[in-house]
């Protein structure tokens, strides 16, 4: 186990050891200490190492992650897994605005709640909340799945193209393009998948599912209410 | 007045200056067909420019260097203030952010190979890096966008600089579209998106929301990059001083000012005719806020925006800008709207000089078009020696105006070498109108 203390030591050299680390490295497994709500902890990671931050962090932790397994116990400000290419960053605590944003792969679990805008513009990320989430959740959204084990806010899905929304609990409101879809068994199976991997307590069977109506992929002037 | 048959004279025809043929004509084309206009290219309409500046050359006052004798410097060191690696060019002339996807492959190679050839860099748009793009630019800017097609940490680490694309001239505040027929199957794996549908990208960046969380998404992109590479902030002009401030105070390393005149791959004519103000009119008061901040030459400014001389560089060098980025311009060196396609343009329903359908992606120059067979026209390796003279051509003739002015640098004009033909110039460049001591605004009591 590598420890490495933010307050003592910064940020930068935080990073440039986290970045360093490689496919074939023995230091597989690190510890941060005292984050204190630092931004940018732990961004950049393109290798398979463990990394848990003990403590609450700031905006865009474990931004564009690839390989790497960022545990935070904790919660984490805006932007968290910001561009995640691949590998897991789980927050055990809460997450703040658009969490997940434009991620292209990888999983991302927030244990506790998540706000406004969680999975805007993703494209190919997978995104567990076991709480709630906020407003406009994974407005424009591309590709990849967005599980709500509890309630989503107003206006989800906002135009979004092809990405997949489960939610458990209730739905404010969908947003323009978005509708609800048939639940048919290799969704049961993905969904079974994701919450498994994600450590989340729910049944496939007990959410529904949203999608595109994709009627606003071209544009069509009798569509401008929509726009 | 002309004569009927029984000899009563009758009113001449006159078209309304408010409702003119060309308004006329959109009002058909809008109502026959229920959608605004997309286009290409920048603000067509005429407003004040650049032409509307000329030199004061030196002669007793002043004194010129030799024209063919004396060294005039063009280089020019982006990127000076926070990152390991600046750029460092041999021309203040740089190629503007343009996608492939907007662009064929052909044509983002010409970009490259003619930019280096010159010393130059160029930048990548919308649809992300592309290997060619890479492997023919010696200098290659990264465009962090908005819509984040394409973006990846590892085309992110193979740039020399980054470039945080808030807003472009040609459209400020709005986003791109790229329509449906110009998604091939490799650009649409680009920006994971549907073959085939409209790509609407973003107006604004999805994880931020002003200037205090732009100056943390610039420590992120610092901390994956290592400090290496200078950060650009590009933004369309509207509200100049106040967005160089904000972006100086955000961290960036090099401000990018894209005038109305910019061009974009597509979008509403009403947006690009309507919104933003002209690149003349945005560089001194970006100036003034590099100036008032301390930080004028160490925040390099880049302007953009309808550069097309030697002339423009020049002027725009002597109203304080670090350098010039040019891309419609680029794309006319490369061979866009040639007159040996004119055949072609009048198919299309249009004339050389004047088509701007670049969304259609059926350009007959290969340039702004997926087609393959279109873009197999565009030869990479003479389109690209057409861009590098052309920027060797604009490079010696700032030089040559530069001398005469007396300076042994093109960053040693000033606005003192200029003077304004309209007072609408000589307001918004603060230079003298021609023969005066006087420009609108300037206190003389």
């Amino acid at each position: 186990m590598q420890t490495y203390d933010v307050a003592e030591n910064g940020l930068r050299g935080l990073n440039a050891a986290l970045q360093a680390q490689s496919d074939e490295t023995n230091q597989t497994s690190w510890e941060v200490q005292n984050p204190k709500g630092s931004h940018a902890i732990a961004v950049g990671l393109d290798a398979p190492i463990e990394v848990t931050v003990k403590g609450s962090t700031g905006y865009y932790c474990a931004g564009m992650n690839q390989q790497a397994t960022i545990r935070v116990e904790g919660s984490v400000g805006p932007g968290v897994a910001e561009n995640m290419m691949s590998g897991t960053v789980v927050v055990e605590g809460d997450a703040s605005q658009y969490a997940g944003a434009t991620g292209h792969g990888g999983l991302l679990v927030i244990k506790g709640n998540a706000s406004s805008r969680c999975g805007i513009s993703m494209k190919g990320i997978d995104i567990v909340v076991h709480g709630n989430i906020g407003h406009m959740s994974a407005f424009m959204a591309q590709a990849g799945n967005l599980v709500v084990c509890g309630d989503a806010g107003d206006a989800l899905g906002d135009s979004l193209y092809e990405a997949r929304l489960f939610v458990r609990g209730s739905v404010k409101s969908l947003g323009a393009d978005c509708i609800e879809k048939e639940i048919r068994p290799e969704h049961l199976e993905l969904l079974a998948d994701l919450l498994e991997r994600a450590g989340a307590n729910a049944r496939p069977e007990e959410f529904k599912r949203y999608g595109s109506a994709r009627q606003l992929y071209n544009f069509d002037v009798d569509n401008t209410a929509a726009y | 007045m002309k004569e009927t048959k029984n000899s009563i004279p009758r009113t001449m025809p006159i078209q309304s200056a408010t409702f003119s043929n060309p308004i006329n004509a959109e009002i058909r084309r809008a109502a026959a067909t229920g959608i605004y206009d997309i286009r290409g290219g920048g603000a067509k309409r005429k407003v004040p420019h650049f032409d509307d500046l000329l030199f004061l050359g030196a002669s007793v006052s002043r004194y010129p260097l030799e024209g063919y004798r004396e060294r005039c410097d063009t280089s020019v060191t982006l990127g000076t203030r926070f990152a390991k690696n600046p750029i460092q060019l041999d021309i203040p002339i740089t190629i503007a952010g343009m996608s492939f996807g907007a662009l064929s492959g052909p044509a983002k190679e010409a970009l490259g190979r003619g930019a280096s050839m010159a010393g130059t860099s160029t930048t990548t748009g919308d649809g992300g890096m592309t290997p060619e793009e890479r492997g023919h630019s010696s200098k290659l800017v990264y465009q962090y966008l908005p819509s984040r097609y394409g973006m990846n940490p590892d085309d992110l680490r193979k740039a020399d600089a980054i470039e945080i694309v808030v807003g472009q001239g040609a459209k400020p505040g709005g986003g791109g579209m790229l329509l449906g027929q110009k998604i091939s199957d490799r650009v649409a794996e680009m920006r994971t998106l549907p073959k085939g549908i409209d790509q609407r990208s973003a107006c604004r960046h999805p994880d931020w929301t002003g200037p205090d969380d732009l100056e943390i998404k610039i420590l992120e992109l610092r901390e994956i990059t290592g400090w290496q590479v200078p950060i650009y902030v590009k933004v369309g002009a509207t509200r100049p001083y106040y967005d160089t401030a904000l972006a100086v105070k955000a961290g960036a390393d090099v401000v990018v000012m894209d005038g109305m005149q910019g061009g974009t791959a597509a979008t509403q004519d009403v947006f690009i005719e309507h919104v933003g103000i002209p690149t003349l009119a945005c560089i001194r008061p970006a100036v003034q806020a590099l100036q008032d901040l301390g930080v004028h030459r160490e925040v390099q400014l880049v302007i953009s925006g309808g550069i097309r001389t030697g002339a423009d560089v020049a002027k725009a060098m002597a109203l304080g800008a670090d350098a010039v980025a040019i891309g419609t311009a680029a794309l006319i060196a490369l061979g866009d709207n040639d007159p040996k396609w004119e055949s072609e343009y009048q198919k299309l329903g249009t004339t050389t000089g004047a088509y701007d359908d670049w969304h259609e992606g059926q350009d007959p120059a290969g340039i702004t078009t997926q087609d393959p067979e279109l873009a197999a026209r565009l030869d990479p390796v003479e389109a690209g020696r057409r861009l590098r003279n052309y920027l060797k051509v604009m490079t010696l003739e700032a030089q040559t105006i530069a001398r005469a002015c007396g300076h042994n640098h093109l960053h040693n004009l000033e606005p003192e070498d200029l003077c304004a033909l309209t007072m609408e110039a000589a307001a918004m460049a603060k230079v003298p109108l021609a023969g005066t001591d006087w420009y609108p605004g300037k206190a003389v009591f």
